[in-house]
């Protein structure tokens, strides 16, 4: 009856839905536009008069405190940038107090203006790292293994170095290292994601096909989920991809915002027999991991309960849910569970960009999770990281092929986006690696590339030197480009027993870290360090140095840190030069292993036998192409140590460009 | 009528300390009071809102120093290559940084307009080190400077 709306207090006359989407039963959609975060307050006359005044008061307020209010502001940017440490600006040694305007990049007023050639971008280009032809790329998408294939997509911009315009690129390899590109396998064509194809994960059902859940931003920039599936199970190129007419499947629940759901993960199945998935969000500052059961993917019930959150840990995107087994080194299917099972949450920061992961249990009955270590729960700053460096947005798949679960990471650049515009291209993927629980100490996963990264393996050397403290050797392997080294340290039983029978020596081990440490390699202590010094120049006026460092802690006991310090990888005064790393877990008895993959302008570093990760990207202006060396080096005060290893020159992966006949010669194998 | 006047007093109060409150958390609140207000739309914005007026100003002043870039070319011509390096730069800003960051700040994914907004800042300053202390663009690169680490503290209120 038309009278009793004007009853109806104004309130809630103008009251936004909270859910901000409403599906009509014919599938389309009603179109509110994404609510305000704040109302407009309602103005008159009378309130005119008083706001005068207000006003006048408010402006004497504020003239009296600004001061203060500027400092505060300054305090509250510092807080933020000691949780925050990869701000692109602070790592390239700009400073953010811009009050008086100190900008000071590294290089300062007296080195030589320096200016990028395409002879220097173009070498930064990778021989063996999955990355298209050209443009943007970002997060990894529906991995998967079928008919004897590989699949990769990519979030891909097809227009620009920068993102944007975002689609789904489409990779197939036998081997997870020689790839062929293929066409686009989602364009942004529907009002479902017409500003964005966004990521998305692959579920194998029982019978053997496929469904994705992507998520799409909206023609009003909502996050929502769709599902698709291949228009042609018998392709095993999987070329074209079918939307669900029916999509979004999901849309934001109540109390979740529009632009905070999103990276549906692969659906693991419950115990009633229906299939489980996760998607990362936030409430306020808390992460969190909604739940939702569905039959069929196409209609689904959101549970109560969260898989997890942790709060102050901010959005989490690209969460990832996976069971390890307790006992052996093999992959296990999403779906697993039982006695030998751990089970592994992992997000991505979006206020940090870092990768947290924590080991923990999984209880079916409810769709929740909880950590084995709460202090060490997902996203805390202390807790655990697949990567140390540059290494987000990551995913990981069941390779049924193999039996092994593979994790892919998308690395992005530490350049400037003039640079990106400049050589046409930005961003790479990480190796592939196996990841599994750590059966030794059962607290955190050990990452390895795949096996057939040793494919690319061509002529090597073997090593076995003793250095003397303060040494640093050129390593003879020819190119330096593009290795695979493997080495074993020991520091010799004399200098051990000396460092822990001299009391003089500090401990220190609480305080240090990679970062922290401002001299990075450069550092001289009883213990180290040492290692590699990759794409290093003769003169080493440029080098990239990959270390174990050896501290002492408070009890006695040895503490070592695994780091890379790209601080003096380039003489570029534009692009960020961090000093990643972390403490590595060492047992007794165990030798200092470390694997390091030099791929042009990537460096992934593998610290005993994948404990500790470190994915760096460089970019020298000297030390490229035949001028770039390979060092060892050990800055011990007093220790030698000995190393034996093994160096590889790698070849390309040749990964192949689209083409019509490549796919039709591929599709006949 | 008293408690009509009171809820028009704190509305009218609540209204103007939007730009307030955001700006009290960014690094220069006088600059950042001073670039929302004096846009139309900066009064009843929310911080997305606030986010890309800021975005426009960096485009605004980067259309500014190219157009100075391209002037000094006759009046500095020992200049030239500084000049062209800085000419690189404040196009990839106009070009890539800005595009990218209202694209992102549009669609909630604020962290690649977070990039957008540094990098404004940084190649700024990588133009400015290219005349090795005697730039004709310093003031011009302040400004770059301050106002990529304003609108750098807010798209981060958006994470």
């Amino acid at each position: 009856m038309a009278s009793s709306d004007a009853l109806l207090p104004i309130s809630a006359r103008e009251e936004e839905p909270l859910c901000p989407y409403t599906k009509l039963p014919d599938g389309s959609r009603s179109d509110p536009e994404t609510h305000p975060r704040r109302r407009r307050p309602y103005k008159g006359l009378l309130a005119v008069s008083f706001g005068l005044l207000l006003i006048a008061f408010y402006v004497a307020l504020i003239a009296t405190q600004d001061g203060s209010r500027s400092n505060e502001a300054a305090n509250a940017i510092d807080e933020t940038e000691k949780t925050t440490s990869s701000s692109r600006a602070r790592l390239a040694g700009v400073s953010e107090k811009s009050n008086d305007g100190l900008w000071k990049l590294s290089g300062g007023r007296n080195t030589p203006a320096f200016e990028w050639n395409n002879s220097m971008l173009s070498w930064q280009r990778t021989a063996f790292h999955f990355q298209p032809e050209e443009n943007w790329m970002n997060d990894p998408n529906g991995p998967l293994f079928y008919k004897g294939w590989y699949h990769f997509f990519y979030q891909y911009n097809p227009n620009a170095a920068v993102w944007g315009d975002i689609v789904w690129g489409h990779a197939v390899s036998r081997d997870l290292i020689h790839w062929v590109h293929l066409p686009l396998a989602m364009v942004a064509d529907q009002w479902y994601d017409s500003n964005g194809v966004w990521t998305g994960s692959a579920t194998i059902l029982p019978d053997g096909s496929i469904v994705m859940l992507y998520t799409g931003s909206t023609d009003k920039a909502v996050q929502v989920q769709n599902l698709a599936y291949p228009e042609d199970l018998n392709d095993p190129l999987l070329l074209k991809w079918v939307k669900f007419p029916g999509n979004p499947v999901l849309v934001p629940p109540p109390g979740i915002l529009p632009k905070d759901f999103r990276d549906p993960t692969t659906a693991w199945k419950t115990p009633e027999g229906k299939w489980r998935i996760t998607i990362g969000s936030k409430i306020n500052k808390t992460g969190i991991s909604l739940v939702y059961d569905t039959t069929d993917f196409k209609t689904y019930e959101k549970l109560d309960s969260l898989l997890h959150g942790v709060p102050n840990t901010g959005m989490w995107e690209c969460v990832d849910f996976y069971p390890v087994s307790k006992t052996a080194r093999n992959g296990l299917d999403t779906s697993v569970n039982g006695p030998d099972v751990k089970h592994i949450v992992k997000a991505s920061m979006d206020d940090t960009r870092f990768d947290h992961y924590a080991v923990g249990t999984y209880f079916e009955s409810n769709g929740t999770w909880i950590p084995d270590d709460p202090t060490i729960d997902v996203g805390m700053s202390s807790s655990l990281r697949y990567d140390y460096g540059k290494f987000y947005a990551s995913k990981t798949f069941y390779d049924q092929n193999k039996g092994r679960r593979i994790l892919w990471s998308w690395i992005g650049e530490s350049d400037s986006e003039a640079s990106d515009v400049q050589k046409g291209w930005s961003s790479l993927q990480g190796i592939p690696r196996t990841v599994s629980l750590d059966t030794k100490t059962g607290k955190n996963l050990v990452q390895s590339p795949v096996e057939e990264i040793k494919s690319l393996r061509l002529s090597s050397k073997k090593f076995d030197l003793e250095l003397s403290p303060g040494s640093v050797v050129p390593v003879d392997v020819g190119t330096a480009t593009q290795l695979d080294i493997e080495a074993e340290f020991e520091i010799k039983k004399e200098s051990l027993d000396k460092f822990f029978g001299d009391a003089s020596v500090v401990a220190e081990a609480e305080e240090f870290s990679c970062e922290k440490n401002g001299a990075g390699s450069t550092v001289r202590n009883a213990l180290g360090p040492f290692g590699f010094s990759v794409l290093a120049t003769e003169s080493l006026s440029e080098q990239t140095p990959v270390y174990f460092y050896i501290a002492k802690g408070k009890d006695s006991k040895l503490k070592t840190f695994f780091c890379t310090d790209t601080s003096r990888s380039s003489v570029a005064n534009d692009v960020i030069k961090p000093i990643y790393g972390s403490v590595v877990p060492v047992l007794k008895g165990e030798k200092l292993t470390m694997r390091i993959l030099v791929d042009h302008s990537i460096v992934e570093a593998f610290g005993q036998g994948g404990r500790t990760c470190i994915t760096s990207r460089v970019y020298p202006t000297t030390a490229i192409y035949g001028a770039a060396k390979l060092f060892l080096f050990n800055n011990a005060l007093d220790a030698t140590v000995t190393a034996s290893f093994k160096v590889w020159q790698m070849n390309s992966a040749f990964i192949h460009p689209y083409s019509e006949e490549a796919v039709r010669a591929l599709t006949r194998t | 009528m008293k408690m009509i006047v009171m809820v028009m007093m704190m509305m009218m109060m609540s209204e103007g300390s939007m730009i307030d409150q955001t700006c009290k958390q960014t690094p220069d609140f006088n600059l950042c009071v001073s670039l929302l207000n004096s846009d139309p739309r900066g009064s009843s914005a929310d911080i997305s809102g606030l986010a890309l007026i800021l975005i426009d100003k960096i485009k605004v002043l980067a259309t500014k120093t190219l157009n100075e870039i391209n002037g000094l070319y006759k009046k500095r011509p020992e200049l030239k290559q500084a000049l062209d390096q800085c000419s690189r730069r404040y196009k990839t800003i106009l070009n890539a940084d800005v595009p990218e960051a209202i694209e992102a700040i549009s669609k909630g994914v604020p962290k690649f307009g977070e990039d957008g907004v540094i990098d404004a800042g940084v190649e700024a300053s990588v133009c400015e080190e290219g005349f090795q202390g005697k730039s004709p663009l310093t003031s011009l690169t302040k400004s770059m400077q301050n106002i990529s680490s304003v609108t750098r503290a807010v798209v981060r209120m958006l994470l």
